[in-house]
Protein backbone atom coordinates (compact mmCIF):
# COMPACT_ATOMS: atom_id res chain seq x y z
CA UNK A 1 0.00 0.00 0.00
CA UNK A 2 1.19 3.45 -0.89
CA UNK A 3 0.24 6.45 1.19
CA UNK A 4 -2.51 8.35 -0.61
CA UNK A 5 -1.48 11.79 -1.84
CA UNK A 6 -3.00 14.98 -0.48
CA UNK A 7 -4.13 17.89 -2.63
CA UNK A 8 -1.37 20.52 -2.62
CA UNK A 9 -2.28 24.21 -2.35
CA UNK A 10 -0.04 26.85 -3.94
CA UNK A 11 1.68 29.29 -1.60
CA UNK A 12 4.53 31.75 -2.07
CA UNK A 13 6.81 29.14 -0.53
CA UNK A 14 5.87 26.30 -2.89
CA UNK A 15 8.66 25.15 -5.21
CA UNK A 16 6.82 23.82 -8.27
CA UNK A 17 8.32 21.32 -10.67
CA UNK A 18 7.13 19.23 -13.59
CA UNK A 19 6.46 15.61 -12.63
CA UNK A 20 8.23 12.83 -14.49
CA UNK A 21 5.27 12.17 -16.77
CA UNK A 22 5.09 15.77 -18.03
CA UNK A 23 7.60 17.42 -20.31
CA UNK A 24 7.97 20.54 -22.40
CA UNK A 25 9.31 19.88 -25.85
CA UNK A 26 9.87 21.93 -28.98
CA UNK A 27 8.07 20.39 -31.94
CA UNK A 28 10.01 21.13 -35.14
CA UNK A 29 7.06 20.08 -37.34
CA UNK A 30 4.68 22.68 -35.87
CA UNK A 31 7.40 25.13 -34.79
CA UNK A 32 5.84 25.38 -31.33
CA UNK A 33 6.40 24.19 -27.78
CA UNK A 34 4.20 21.31 -26.67
CA UNK A 35 3.57 19.99 -23.18
CA UNK A 36 3.35 16.21 -23.32
CA UNK A 37 1.46 14.26 -20.67
CA UNK A 38 -0.34 10.90 -20.51
CA UNK A 39 -3.02 10.89 -23.24
CA UNK A 40 -2.87 14.67 -23.71
CA UNK A 41 -0.78 17.23 -25.58
CA UNK A 42 -1.10 20.90 -24.61
CA UNK A 43 -0.04 23.94 -26.65
CA UNK A 44 0.58 26.59 -23.99
CA UNK A 45 0.75 30.27 -24.87
CA UNK A 46 3.88 32.31 -24.24
CA UNK A 47 3.01 33.36 -20.70
CA UNK A 48 2.03 29.83 -19.66
CA UNK A 49 5.32 28.57 -21.08
CA UNK A 50 7.24 31.22 -19.17
CA UNK A 51 5.63 30.02 -15.94
CA UNK A 52 6.13 26.32 -16.68
CA UNK A 53 9.79 26.81 -17.62
CA UNK A 54 10.41 28.32 -14.21
CA UNK A 55 8.98 25.23 -12.46
CA UNK A 56 12.43 23.80 -11.78
CA UNK A 57 11.83 22.49 -8.25
CA UNK A 58 14.20 25.08 -6.79
CA UNK A 59 12.59 28.49 -7.39
CA UNK A 60 9.71 29.26 -5.04
CA UNK A 61 6.50 30.84 -6.26
CA UNK A 62 7.41 34.24 -4.76
CA UNK A 63 10.63 34.22 -6.74
CA UNK A 64 8.86 33.08 -9.93
CA UNK A 65 6.36 35.95 -9.63
CA UNK A 66 9.12 38.50 -9.07
CA UNK A 67 11.05 37.15 -12.01
CA UNK A 68 8.04 37.23 -14.35
CA UNK A 69 7.08 40.73 -13.18
CA UNK A 70 10.58 41.94 -14.05
CA UNK A 71 10.49 40.27 -17.44
CA UNK A 72 7.08 41.61 -18.40
CA UNK A 73 7.59 45.04 -16.81
CA UNK A 74 4.57 44.51 -14.57
CA UNK A 75 3.88 44.97 -10.87
CA UNK A 76 4.15 41.75 -8.83
CA UNK A 77 0.69 42.33 -7.35
CA UNK A 78 -0.80 42.57 -10.85
CA UNK A 79 0.34 39.11 -11.92
CA UNK A 80 0.51 37.24 -8.60
CA UNK A 81 -3.06 36.00 -8.58
CA UNK A 82 -2.93 34.88 -12.24
CA UNK A 83 0.32 32.96 -11.72
CA UNK A 84 -0.99 31.36 -8.53
CA UNK A 85 -4.29 30.39 -10.16
CA UNK A 86 -2.46 28.90 -13.15
CA UNK A 87 -0.19 26.82 -10.94
CA UNK A 88 -3.12 25.64 -8.80
CA UNK A 89 -5.04 24.57 -11.90
CA UNK A 90 -2.07 22.64 -13.27
CA UNK A 91 -1.34 21.13 -9.85
CA UNK A 92 -4.96 20.01 -9.59
CA UNK A 93 -4.56 18.20 -12.89
CA UNK A 94 -1.32 16.64 -11.55
CA UNK A 95 0.64 18.36 -14.31
CA UNK A 96 2.69 20.44 -11.86
CA UNK A 97 4.13 19.13 -8.59
CA UNK A 98 4.19 21.52 -5.62
CA UNK B 1 -11.83 19.88 -47.35
CA UNK B 2 -13.30 22.24 -44.80
CA UNK B 3 -9.99 22.74 -42.97
CA UNK B 4 -6.32 22.33 -43.93
CA UNK B 5 -4.78 18.89 -43.47
CA UNK B 6 -2.74 18.89 -40.27
CA UNK B 7 -0.06 16.42 -39.21
CA UNK B 8 -1.14 13.66 -36.79
CA UNK B 9 -0.32 14.01 -33.09
CA UNK B 10 -1.08 10.53 -31.80
CA UNK B 11 -0.63 6.96 -32.99
CA UNK B 12 -1.95 3.73 -31.53
CA UNK B 13 0.35 0.84 -32.39
CA UNK B 14 -1.30 -2.55 -31.99
CA UNK B 15 1.90 -4.55 -31.94
CA UNK B 16 0.24 -7.96 -31.70
CA UNK B 17 -3.17 -9.57 -31.39
CA UNK B 18 -1.79 -12.25 -29.07
CA UNK B 19 -3.04 -11.90 -25.50
CA UNK B 20 -3.22 -14.11 -22.40
CA UNK B 21 -6.67 -12.67 -21.60
CA UNK B 22 -9.91 -13.27 -23.46
CA UNK B 23 -12.03 -10.24 -22.53
CA UNK B 24 -15.37 -10.42 -24.35
CA UNK B 25 -15.29 -6.68 -25.18
CA UNK B 26 -11.82 -6.57 -26.76
CA UNK B 27 -11.52 -3.73 -29.27
CA UNK B 28 -9.48 -5.89 -31.64
CA UNK B 29 -11.30 -7.08 -34.75
CA UNK B 30 -13.12 -10.41 -34.45
CA UNK B 31 -10.80 -11.67 -37.16
CA UNK B 32 -7.56 -11.83 -35.19
CA UNK B 33 -4.11 -12.05 -36.76
CA UNK B 34 -1.70 -14.80 -35.76
CA UNK B 35 1.91 -14.09 -34.76
CA UNK B 36 3.21 -14.86 -38.26
CA UNK B 37 1.32 -11.84 -39.63
CA UNK B 38 3.03 -9.36 -37.29
CA UNK B 39 5.49 -6.79 -38.62
CA UNK B 40 9.09 -7.41 -37.62
CA UNK B 41 11.19 -5.20 -35.36
CA UNK B 42 12.85 -3.22 -38.13
CA UNK B 43 9.53 -2.43 -39.86
CA UNK B 44 8.07 -1.07 -36.63
CA UNK B 45 11.23 0.99 -36.02
CA UNK B 46 11.04 2.38 -39.57
CA UNK B 47 7.37 3.20 -39.05
CA UNK B 48 8.15 5.01 -35.79
CA UNK B 49 10.86 7.08 -37.53
CA UNK B 50 8.39 8.12 -40.22
CA UNK B 51 5.73 8.85 -37.60
CA UNK B 52 8.11 11.15 -35.71
CA UNK B 53 9.08 12.90 -38.97
CA UNK B 54 5.42 13.37 -39.79
CA UNK B 55 4.70 15.08 -36.44
CA UNK B 56 3.50 12.29 -34.17
CA UNK B 57 4.27 13.26 -30.56
CA UNK B 58 2.69 10.38 -28.65
CA UNK B 59 2.63 6.66 -29.37
CA UNK B 60 0.42 4.27 -27.47
CA UNK B 61 1.89 0.77 -27.54
CA UNK B 62 -0.95 -1.67 -27.34
CA UNK B 63 -2.22 -5.02 -28.61
CA UNK B 64 -3.38 -7.66 -27.82
CA UNK B 65 -0.76 -7.74 -25.12
CA UNK B 66 2.23 -5.67 -26.27
CA UNK B 67 4.63 -7.17 -23.69
CA UNK B 68 4.40 -10.47 -25.61
CA UNK B 69 6.64 -8.79 -28.20
CA UNK B 70 10.15 -9.70 -27.09
CA UNK B 71 11.46 -6.61 -28.88
CA UNK B 72 9.30 -4.17 -26.91
CA UNK B 73 12.31 -2.65 -25.10
CA UNK B 74 13.92 -1.99 -28.49
CA UNK B 75 10.74 -0.39 -29.86
CA UNK B 76 10.44 1.88 -26.82
CA UNK B 77 14.09 2.88 -27.15
CA UNK B 78 13.54 3.74 -30.82
CA UNK B 79 10.68 6.07 -29.98
CA UNK B 80 12.48 7.53 -27.02
CA UNK B 81 15.48 8.40 -29.19
CA UNK B 82 13.11 10.56 -31.25
CA UNK B 83 11.61 12.16 -28.09
CA UNK B 84 8.22 10.61 -28.82
CA UNK B 85 6.12 10.25 -25.66
CA UNK B 86 5.53 6.53 -25.08
CA UNK B 87 2.53 5.04 -23.33
CA UNK B 88 2.44 1.29 -22.74
CA UNK B 89 -1.08 -0.16 -22.58
CA UNK B 90 -0.83 -3.53 -20.88
CA UNK B 91 -2.95 -6.13 -19.13
CA UNK B 92 0.01 -6.72 -16.81
CA UNK B 93 -0.28 -10.52 -16.85
CA UNK B 94 2.73 -12.71 -17.57
CA UNK B 95 5.24 -9.87 -17.68
CA UNK B 96 8.59 -11.52 -16.94
CA UNK B 97 10.74 -10.43 -14.00
CA UNK B 98 12.85 -7.39 -14.80
CA UNK B 99 10.97 -6.30 -17.89
CA UNK B 100 9.01 -3.40 -16.39
CA UNK B 101 12.34 -2.05 -15.18
CA UNK B 102 13.79 -2.59 -18.68
CA UNK B 103 10.90 -0.65 -20.24
CA UNK B 104 11.56 2.25 -17.87
CA UNK B 105 15.27 2.03 -18.66
CA UNK B 106 14.49 2.16 -22.40
CA UNK B 107 12.69 5.46 -21.84
CA UNK B 108 9.04 4.52 -21.31
CA UNK B 109 7.10 7.62 -20.22
CA UNK B 110 3.90 6.14 -18.83
CA UNK B 111 2.22 2.82 -18.16
CA UNK B 112 -1.50 2.12 -18.42
CA UNK B 113 -2.64 -1.05 -16.69
CA UNK B 114 -6.07 -2.57 -17.18
CA UNK B 115 -8.14 -4.18 -14.44
CA UNK B 116 -11.16 -6.17 -15.58
CA UNK B 117 -12.60 -6.09 -12.08
CA UNK B 118 -11.82 -4.41 -8.77
CA UNK B 119 -12.31 -7.84 -7.18
CA UNK B 120 -10.10 -10.82 -8.07
CA UNK B 121 -13.07 -13.04 -8.98
CA UNK B 122 -14.40 -10.45 -11.46
CA UNK B 123 -10.99 -9.91 -13.07
CA UNK B 124 -10.59 -13.67 -13.50
CA UNK B 125 -14.08 -14.18 -14.89
CA UNK B 126 -13.93 -11.35 -17.46
CA UNK B 127 -10.44 -12.13 -18.73
CA UNK B 128 -11.03 -15.89 -18.38
CA UNK B 129 -7.64 -16.21 -16.70
CA UNK B 130 -6.97 -17.63 -13.23
CA UNK B 131 -4.70 -15.62 -10.97
CA UNK B 132 -4.71 -12.60 -13.25
CA UNK B 133 -5.69 -10.07 -10.56
CA UNK B 134 -2.68 -10.79 -8.35
CA UNK B 135 -0.37 -10.58 -11.36
CA UNK B 136 -1.77 -7.15 -12.24
CA UNK B 137 -1.23 -5.91 -8.69
CA UNK B 138 2.37 -7.08 -8.94
CA UNK B 139 2.83 -5.26 -12.28
CA UNK B 140 1.44 -2.07 -10.72
CA UNK B 141 3.87 -2.36 -7.81
CA UNK B 142 6.80 -2.92 -10.15
CA UNK B 143 5.79 0.08 -12.26
CA UNK B 144 5.72 2.31 -9.18
CA UNK B 145 9.03 0.91 -7.95
CA UNK B 146 10.56 1.66 -11.36
CA UNK B 147 9.34 5.26 -11.03
CA UNK B 148 6.79 4.98 -13.85
CA UNK B 149 3.65 7.11 -13.79
CA UNK B 150 0.58 4.89 -13.71
CA UNK B 151 -2.94 4.96 -15.13
CA UNK B 152 -5.44 2.29 -14.14
CA UNK B 153 -7.91 1.49 -16.91
CA UNK B 154 -11.24 -0.05 -15.96
CA UNK B 155 -13.50 -1.09 -18.84
CA UNK B 156 -17.05 -0.93 -17.49
CA UNK B 157 -20.11 -3.06 -18.33
CA UNK B 158 -22.99 -4.72 -16.49
CA UNK B 159 -20.78 -7.29 -14.73
CA UNK B 160 -18.55 -4.74 -12.96
CA UNK B 161 -20.44 -1.44 -12.99
CA UNK B 162 -21.25 -1.87 -9.30
CA UNK B 163 -17.51 -2.10 -8.59
CA UNK B 164 -16.81 1.50 -9.69
CA UNK B 165 -16.28 2.73 -6.08
CA UNK B 166 -13.87 -0.15 -5.52
CA UNK B 167 -11.99 0.67 -8.75
CA UNK B 168 -11.47 4.18 -7.40
CA UNK B 169 -10.10 2.84 -4.10
CA UNK B 170 -7.94 0.30 -5.93
CA UNK B 171 -6.37 2.97 -8.16
CA UNK B 172 -5.71 5.18 -5.13
CA UNK B 173 -4.13 2.33 -3.18
CA UNK B 174 -1.81 1.59 -6.12
CA UNK B 175 -0.65 5.22 -6.23
CA UNK B 176 -2.02 5.83 -9.74
CA UNK B 177 -2.04 9.38 -11.09
CA UNK B 178 -4.97 8.59 -13.36
CA UNK B 179 -7.96 6.30 -13.49
CA UNK B 180 -10.00 5.69 -16.60
CA UNK B 181 -13.55 4.59 -15.98
CA UNK B 182 -14.19 3.60 -19.57
CA UNK B 183 -17.59 2.25 -20.45
CA UNK B 184 -17.29 -0.42 -23.11
CA UNK B 185 -17.68 0.76 -26.70
CA UNK B 186 -19.77 -1.65 -28.70
CA UNK B 187 -17.57 -2.47 -31.65
CA UNK B 188 -15.49 -5.58 -32.36
CA UNK B 189 -15.92 -8.29 -29.72
CA UNK B 190 -18.12 -6.04 -27.58
CA UNK B 191 -20.66 -5.83 -30.39
CA UNK B 192 -20.70 -9.63 -30.56
CA UNK B 193 -21.31 -9.76 -26.78
CA UNK B 194 -23.51 -6.67 -26.53
CA UNK B 195 -26.50 -8.31 -24.87
CA UNK B 196 -24.34 -9.93 -22.19
CA UNK B 197 -22.45 -6.68 -21.44
CA UNK B 198 -25.06 -3.92 -21.63
CA UNK B 199 -25.78 -2.32 -18.24
CA UNK B 200 -29.18 -0.94 -17.25
CA UNK B 201 -29.99 2.74 -17.05
CA UNK B 202 -30.24 2.90 -13.25
CA UNK B 203 -26.73 1.50 -12.87
CA UNK B 204 -25.39 3.94 -15.48
CA UNK B 205 -26.96 6.89 -13.67
CA UNK B 206 -25.56 5.74 -10.30
CA UNK B 207 -22.14 5.36 -11.86
CA UNK B 208 -22.20 8.93 -13.21
CA UNK B 209 -23.01 10.29 -9.73
CA UNK B 210 -20.27 8.25 -8.08
CA UNK B 211 -17.64 9.33 -10.62
CA UNK B 212 -18.68 12.99 -10.40
CA UNK B 213 -18.43 12.97 -6.60
CA UNK B 214 -15.08 11.16 -6.68
CA UNK B 215 -13.67 13.63 -9.19
CA UNK B 216 -14.49 16.48 -6.88
CA UNK B 217 -13.18 14.71 -3.78
CA UNK B 218 -9.94 13.68 -5.53
CA UNK B 219 -9.06 16.98 -7.22
CA UNK B 220 -5.28 17.29 -7.12
CA UNK B 221 -4.94 13.71 -5.85
CA UNK B 222 -5.95 11.51 -8.80
CA UNK B 223 -7.37 12.38 -12.22
CA UNK B 224 -10.42 10.41 -13.28
CA UNK B 225 -11.25 10.22 -16.98
CA UNK B 226 -14.81 9.13 -17.55
CA UNK B 227 -15.72 7.55 -20.88
CA UNK B 228 -19.50 7.58 -20.80
CA UNK B 229 -21.55 4.83 -22.46
CA UNK B 230 -22.62 5.75 -26.01
CA UNK B 231 -25.96 3.98 -25.97
CA UNK B 232 -27.18 6.17 -23.08
CA UNK B 233 -25.88 9.41 -24.59
CA UNK B 234 -27.59 12.45 -26.10
CA UNK B 235 -24.67 13.47 -28.28
CA UNK B 236 -22.03 11.18 -29.80
CA UNK B 237 -18.35 11.23 -28.96
CA UNK B 238 -15.93 12.90 -31.36
CA UNK B 239 -14.55 9.48 -32.23
CA UNK B 240 -10.73 9.64 -32.60
CA UNK B 241 -11.16 13.44 -32.29
CA UNK B 242 -12.57 13.34 -35.83
CA UNK B 243 -11.82 10.79 -38.56
CA UNK B 244 -8.15 11.05 -39.64
CA UNK B 245 -7.91 14.47 -38.03
CA UNK B 246 -5.05 14.17 -35.54
CA UNK B 247 -4.64 10.47 -34.78
CA UNK B 248 -4.54 7.05 -36.42
CA UNK B 249 -3.66 3.46 -35.64
CA UNK B 250 -1.59 0.65 -37.04
CA UNK B 251 -2.62 -3.02 -36.89
CA UNK B 252 -0.08 -5.81 -36.14
CA UNK B 253 0.42 -6.48 -39.86
CA UNK B 254 1.16 -2.83 -40.63
CA UNK B 255 -2.26 -1.85 -41.95
CA UNK B 256 -2.65 1.88 -41.31
CA UNK B 257 -6.19 2.63 -40.15
CA UNK B 258 -8.14 5.74 -39.13
CA UNK B 259 -9.48 3.83 -36.07
CA UNK B 260 -9.38 0.30 -34.69
CA UNK B 261 -12.78 -0.73 -36.08
CA UNK B 262 -12.38 0.90 -39.51
CA UNK B 263 -12.09 -2.47 -41.23
CA UNK B 264 -15.77 -3.11 -40.41
CA UNK B 265 -16.64 -0.56 -43.13
CA UNK B 266 -16.72 -2.71 -46.27
CA UNK B 267 -16.62 0.17 -48.76
CA UNK B 268 -13.15 1.22 -47.59
CA UNK B 269 -9.83 -0.33 -48.53
CA UNK B 270 -6.72 0.28 -46.52
CA UNK B 271 -3.02 0.45 -47.14
CA UNK B 272 -0.13 -1.27 -45.44
CA UNK B 273 2.98 0.47 -44.16
CA UNK B 274 5.85 -0.44 -46.45
CA UNK B 275 3.74 -0.50 -49.59
CA UNK B 276 3.50 3.27 -49.23
CA UNK B 277 5.10 5.71 -46.82
CA UNK B 278 3.21 6.81 -43.74
CA UNK B 279 3.08 10.41 -45.03
CA UNK B 280 1.49 9.27 -48.30
CA UNK B 281 -1.08 7.16 -46.50
CA UNK B 282 -1.95 9.98 -44.07
CA UNK B 283 -2.33 12.49 -46.89
CA UNK B 284 -3.65 10.53 -49.85
CA UNK B 285 -5.26 7.30 -48.71
CA UNK B 286 -8.89 7.27 -49.96
CA UNK B 287 -9.93 5.60 -46.69
CA UNK B 288 -8.42 8.45 -44.64
CA UNK B 289 -10.01 11.05 -46.87
CA UNK B 290 -13.43 9.35 -46.94
CA UNK B 291 -14.72 10.99 -43.74
CA UNK B 292 -12.20 13.74 -43.12
CA UNK B 293 -13.51 17.18 -42.17
CA UNK B 294 -17.21 17.86 -42.77
CA UNK B 295 -17.70 17.71 -46.56
CA UNK B 296 -18.82 14.06 -46.49
CA UNK B 297 -21.62 14.74 -44.02
CA UNK B 298 -25.31 14.24 -44.68
CA UNK B 299 -28.16 15.86 -42.80
CA UNK B 300 -28.64 16.24 -39.87
CA UNK B 301 -24.83 16.49 -39.41
CA UNK B 302 -24.22 18.79 -42.36
CA UNK B 303 -26.22 21.70 -40.98
CA UNK B 304 -25.59 20.95 -37.30
CA UNK B 305 -23.87 23.52 -35.09
CA UNK B 306 -22.04 20.65 -33.36
CA UNK B 307 -20.49 19.25 -36.56
CA UNK B 308 -16.99 20.39 -35.58
CA UNK B 309 -17.49 19.36 -31.95
CA UNK B 310 -18.35 15.71 -32.45
CA UNK B 311 -17.46 15.33 -36.15
CA UNK B 312 -20.52 13.16 -36.79
CA UNK B 313 -19.55 10.71 -34.04
CA UNK B 314 -18.33 7.21 -34.78
CA UNK B 315 -18.32 6.03 -38.44
CA UNK B 316 -18.13 2.40 -37.38
CA UNK B 317 -21.15 2.72 -35.10
CA UNK B 318 -23.05 4.37 -37.98
CA UNK B 319 -22.07 1.37 -40.11
CA UNK B 320 -23.01 -1.19 -37.46
CA UNK B 321 -26.39 0.27 -36.56
CA UNK B 322 -27.55 2.45 -39.48
CA UNK B 323 -25.86 0.32 -42.14
CA UNK B 324 -24.34 3.48 -43.66
CA UNK B 325 -20.90 4.72 -42.61
CA UNK B 326 -21.80 8.30 -43.66
CA UNK B 327 -24.93 8.39 -41.49
CA UNK B 328 -25.15 10.37 -38.26
CA UNK B 329 -23.91 8.27 -35.34
CA UNK B 330 -27.14 6.80 -33.90
CA UNK B 331 -25.89 7.78 -30.42
CA UNK B 332 -26.89 11.35 -31.41
CA UNK B 333 -30.37 12.44 -30.38
CA UNK B 334 -30.70 14.07 -33.83
CA UNK B 335 -30.23 10.76 -35.63
CA UNK B 336 -33.51 9.53 -37.16
CA UNK B 337 -32.78 6.09 -35.70
CA UNK B 338 -31.62 7.25 -32.25
CA UNK B 339 -34.51 5.29 -30.66
CA UNK B 340 -32.81 2.05 -31.69
CA UNK B 341 -30.20 2.63 -28.99
CA UNK B 342 -32.85 2.54 -26.27
CA UNK B 343 -34.32 -0.57 -27.90
CA UNK B 344 -30.95 -2.32 -27.75
CA UNK B 345 -30.65 -1.41 -24.06
CA UNK B 346 -34.16 -2.70 -23.38
CA UNK B 347 -33.60 -5.91 -25.35
CA UNK B 348 -30.34 -6.61 -23.53
CA UNK B 349 -31.98 -6.04 -20.15
CA UNK B 350 -35.07 -8.15 -20.72
CA UNK B 351 -34.81 -11.34 -18.73
CA UNK B 352 -32.96 -14.20 -20.33
CA UNK B 353 -29.86 -16.32 -20.14
CA UNK B 354 -28.03 -14.02 -22.54
CA UNK B 355 -27.46 -11.54 -19.71
CA UNK B 356 -25.10 -13.80 -17.79
CA UNK B 357 -21.37 -14.25 -18.14
CA UNK B 358 -21.95 -17.88 -19.15
CA UNK B 359 -23.05 -16.61 -22.56
CA UNK B 360 -19.82 -14.69 -23.26
CA UNK B 361 -18.13 -15.44 -26.52
CA UNK B 362 -14.60 -15.05 -25.21
CA UNK B 363 -12.03 -13.37 -27.40
CA UNK B 364 -9.79 -15.95 -28.97
CA UNK B 365 -8.52 -16.73 -32.43
CA UNK B 366 -11.18 -18.55 -34.42
CA UNK B 367 -14.02 -17.98 -31.92
CA UNK B 368 -16.06 -15.92 -34.39
CA UNK B 369 -14.16 -15.99 -37.67
CA UNK B 370 -11.26 -18.09 -38.92
CA UNK B 371 -7.87 -16.45 -38.49
CA UNK B 372 -6.63 -14.46 -41.46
Amino acid sequence: MIEVRQRAIVSRQSTPSLPKHVRIQFDPVRQAFAVLSPEKVFWPNEISLDILRRCDGRSDVGHIIADLAAEYGAEEDEIASDVTAFLQEWADKLLVKL
Amino acid sequence: MSEPLLPPIGMLAELTHRCPLQCPYCSNPTELLKANREMDTQSWLDLFEQAADLGVLQVHLSGGEPTLRRDLEQLIAGLSARSVYTNLITAGVGVAEGRVEAFAEAGLDHLQLSFQGARPATTEMIGNHRGSHEKKLETARRARAAGLPLTINAPIHRHNIEEVPEFIELALSLGAERLEIANVQYSGWALTNRDALMPDRAAVDRQAEIVEAARERLTGIMNIDFVTPDYFAIYPKPCMGGWARDAFMVAPDGMVLPCHAAQTIPSLSFERFGERSLAEIWTDSPAFNAFRGTDWMQEPCRGCERREIDWGGCRCQAMAIAGDPAATDPACVKSPIHARMANFIAAANSTGSERTAESFIYRRIGAVTEPA
